[in-house]
């Protein structure tokens, strides 16, 4: 079981994203994770689909997709090739004898406090998947009250775009 | 000229070429009937009984006429009803635009009466489909339908329309038809090592399916047999690409597949698939398909290369192209001992079948072959008599069968022959069972309405066979609900519906009865009283492979 990650221009017309999901759960793929959103063209938006499965999982995933009719662009994202990032929301316990260890925590992480209240800490954090993993695994101790994360976004290194390979 | 939705709906179908609809109307297609009356010079319209038989109708229609067929239902339970016809179209690569009415914009995510979210409903069994929210997005959608349809791998494509979309107005101007997207052609390495692997057979079995018919390369695949000295095998879709009568020709390969077609092709050293997708009803276990051959995939449709199981070359792209290229370049080469081996097979495959004086469906089906033309359509349910249908039927020309093949339809034939009958103006024989026919007999009303050249004969066994004969294998002869206690009398219901209808009970009478109802216009019913014991043999076990092929019938049924 590797992790890929794969990209998808889509026209930007209603009901697509449907189109796309109701796919995944005809042919049983498994997603740990996708975002949607708008692109430099106004005509397409891009989902970033985040998958665990082999091989044969892969090739399916991006056959059935470039088979969709709105979908205009299937790549798959070679990790050493793109930069992934990923944005979380953590909110945790704030108490006095704790404070200091996740702020410093946060600091190390390059996190950002963005909400501060007398029982609770909200902190921001961006990175590659793995760093928020991590940071997660940190926080634990002092009590997680409520988390989310957006999911992948990816993009290729170099000049290109995707669109027009 | 600024027309209505309904009438840019009419115009535009009758600009795609489309000569008839099937279809059933309701209230919120009301516009759109109101033009098809207007229009009736122009474009005809066959009123089903149900919309699923409709469905099947235009599924029928294209089958035998290649000609996308097109279905018109009401929104809710109408669109509904379509879902298994659009289906069965989907699963068998056939084109098919359905249309169906909507309530108003308006009414829309209200759980108005008869609103149902048809687009949301259809996602995983259409190509494509649409929601036409703006009267101006309406004449593209459904130019756009067509050519989807048709283009590449064909399927089903579906327009909903709201009513009030129907009604309003906008610029409507004739346009020449879409062309259908251009096919990727295969890379020449591709054929290069393609006529590598077959230049290097001494075994080669050409494996067609529905998508050789598609591509039109009937004709050269029987080329290509002839020249590399090979044998040609076909899944259930590919029947009557090849005539029966060539001698190259083994028949359909598979679960229920001829004895000598499944054992050259587990036997062979190159197996030249053509527009097959290896189903599990063909393939068995796919770990055992086929082990000592290697596999050439050629396919219009990318993602079925190594889908369902591993090929050595996988070329994607224009199979006309690709195999027209493949033919010509191919070395002429002679394979005595394979040609020895097959007709072993073949020799092994016809002692095996049983001489009887009674009415078997073997005997019927012959007395079938003997009485009707080569132009003459085979359609066919889902169970036993569409295996025996499959294995015995004697095929002469090309888009002669037509049977539901993927989603395995029971109740696919009456409606799909009506289609089939109207649309090629062809005798259509429908070979159905007690239990399928059972299903949608309601059609019987529309065989009679359009006085359709439809020759209905049911293998009637009373029960429902095809699970029998599992129950009978493998569980325990324990016949839960396959014995139909049944009393309909199938020649007084065809009598009621004003049809003909006949019973027999012997191979003679049979023969009379048919030759007679043959030759004569218009629906006949003939009801064949057949043994409930009756295998479809040779079969496969479900994930078994061609070790594990059961050719003789060693169990005593008896309950």
């Amino acid at each position: 079981m590797n992790k890929f990650v794969i990209a998808v221009y889509v026209e930007n017309k209603f009901g697509v994203l449907t189109r796309v999901t109701s796919m995944f759960t005809r042919r049983g793929f498994n997603i740990s994770a996708l975002t949607v959103g708008e692109t430099e063209s106004p005509e397409y938006s891009r989902i970033t689909i985040s998958m665990e499965g082999d091989g044969y999982a892969r090739n399916q995933m991006i056959n059935q997709l470039r088979k969709l009719y709105n979908v205009k662009k299937v790549e798959l994202l070679e990790p050493e090739k793109s930069i992934n990032r990923e944005l979380m929301l953590i909110k945790v316990k704030n108490k006095t004898e704790t404070r200091q260890d996740i702020l410093s925590a946060a600091s190390i992480f390059r996190a950002n406090i963005i909400d501060y209240s007398a029982e609770a800490l909200c902190i921001e954090a961006t990175g590659e998947p793995s760093k928020i993993d991590a940071f997660i695994e940190l926080m634990k101790p002092f009590e997680i009250i409520e988390m989310c994360r957006t999911g992948i976004v990816a993009l290729e290194r170099g000049s290109g775009s995707i669109l027009n390979k | 000229m600024k027309m209505t939705g309904a009438q840019i709906i009419i115009e535009a179908l009758i600009e795609q070429g489309v000569e008839t609809v099937f279809g059933y109307p309701g209230g919120q297609v009301l516009n759109i009937y109101d033009e098809l009356y207007k229009n009736s010079h122009r474009i005809n319209h066959v009123l089903a009984a149900h919309e699923q038989g409709a469905a099947h109708a235009a599924d029928g229609y294209f089958r035998a006429t290649g000609k996308t067929g097109v279905v018109i239902a009401t929104s809710g339970p109408g669109a509904t009803n379509l879902v298994t016809g659009i289906a069965t179209a989907m699963l068998d690569s056939v084109p098919m635009v359905a249309i169906t009415g909507n309530v108003p914009c308006d009414l829309i995510g209200r759980d108005s009466f008869q609103e149902i979210d048809i687009t949301g409903i259809t996602l995983p069994i259409t190509k494509h489909n649409y929601f036409v929210n703006n009267v101006e997005d309406l004449a593209f959608a459904i130019r756009e339908a067509f050519q989807i349809a048709r283009s590449g791998r064909p399927g089903p494509v579906l327009i909903d329309v709201p009513k009030d979309i129907q009604i309003a107005l906008t610029e409507f101007e004739n346009e020449p038809i879409f062309k259908k997207f251009e096919n990727s052609i295969a890379p020449d390495e591709k054929i290069e090592a393609a006529l590598e692997l077959i230049n290097a057979a001494k075994k080669p079995y050409i494996y067609i399916g529905g998508g050789a018919m598609g591509a039109g390369v009937e004709e050269g695949v029987q080329e290509l047999a002839e020249k590399i000295d090979g044998v040609i095998g076909c899944s259930l879709m590919g029947l009557s690409a090849v005539p029966t009568d060539n001698p190259r020709f083994l028949g359909m390969q598979g679960m229920h597949g001829h004895y000598a077609s499944s054992m050259a092709q587990n036997n062979a050293d190159l197996i030249l698939a053509v527009g097959v997708r290896f189903s599990d009803r063909a393939t068995g276990n796919k770990k055992k398909y086929a082990k000592n051959a290697k596999i050439i995939q050629l396919d219009i449709d990318f993602a079925e290369i190594n889908k369902n199981i591993n090929v050595d070359l996988g070329i994607y792209g224009d199979i006309h192209d690709a195999f027209g290229k493949i033919a010509k370049g191919v070395k002429e080469k002679k394979n005595p001992e394979w040609m020895e081996f097959v007709k072993g097979l073949i020799e092994k495959e016809e002692s095996s079948y049983i001489k009887t004086d009674k009415l078997t469906p073997k005997t019927a089906i012959d007395i079938i072959n003997d009485t009707t033309t080569p132009e003459t359509v085979i359609a066919t349910d889902v169970g036993q008599h569409q295996m025996w249908a499959a294995q015995y039927v004697n095929f002469k020309k090309s888009r002669k069968f037509v049977s539901s093949g993927g989603l395995g339809t029971m109740g696919f034939g009456l409606g799909a022959a009506i289609g089939a009958a109207i649309g090629s103006n062809c005798p259509t024989v429908l070979i159905t069972g007690d239990g399928s026919f059972g299903m949608n007999l309601n059609e019987l009303a529309t065989a009679v309405s359009t006085n359709a050249n439809v020759k209905i004969v049911i293998f009637n066994n009373g029960v429902l066979g095809m699970v029998r004969q599992w129950q009978t294998l493998f569980y325990n002869k324990h016949y839960s609900s396959t014995t139909l206690a049944r009393k309909t009398d199938f020649v007084k219901l065809a009598e009621a519906f004003g049809a003909d209808g006949y019973r027999v009970s012997t191979p003679e009478e049979f023969s009379k009865v048919f030759k007679t109802a043959f030759e004569k216009d218009g629906p006949v019913l003939i009801d064949c009283a057949i043994d409930k014991d009756e295998f479809v043999l040779p079969m496969l076990p479900p994930g078994g492979s061609i070790d594990d092929i059961i050719v003789e019938k060693e169990v005593d049924s008896d309950e």
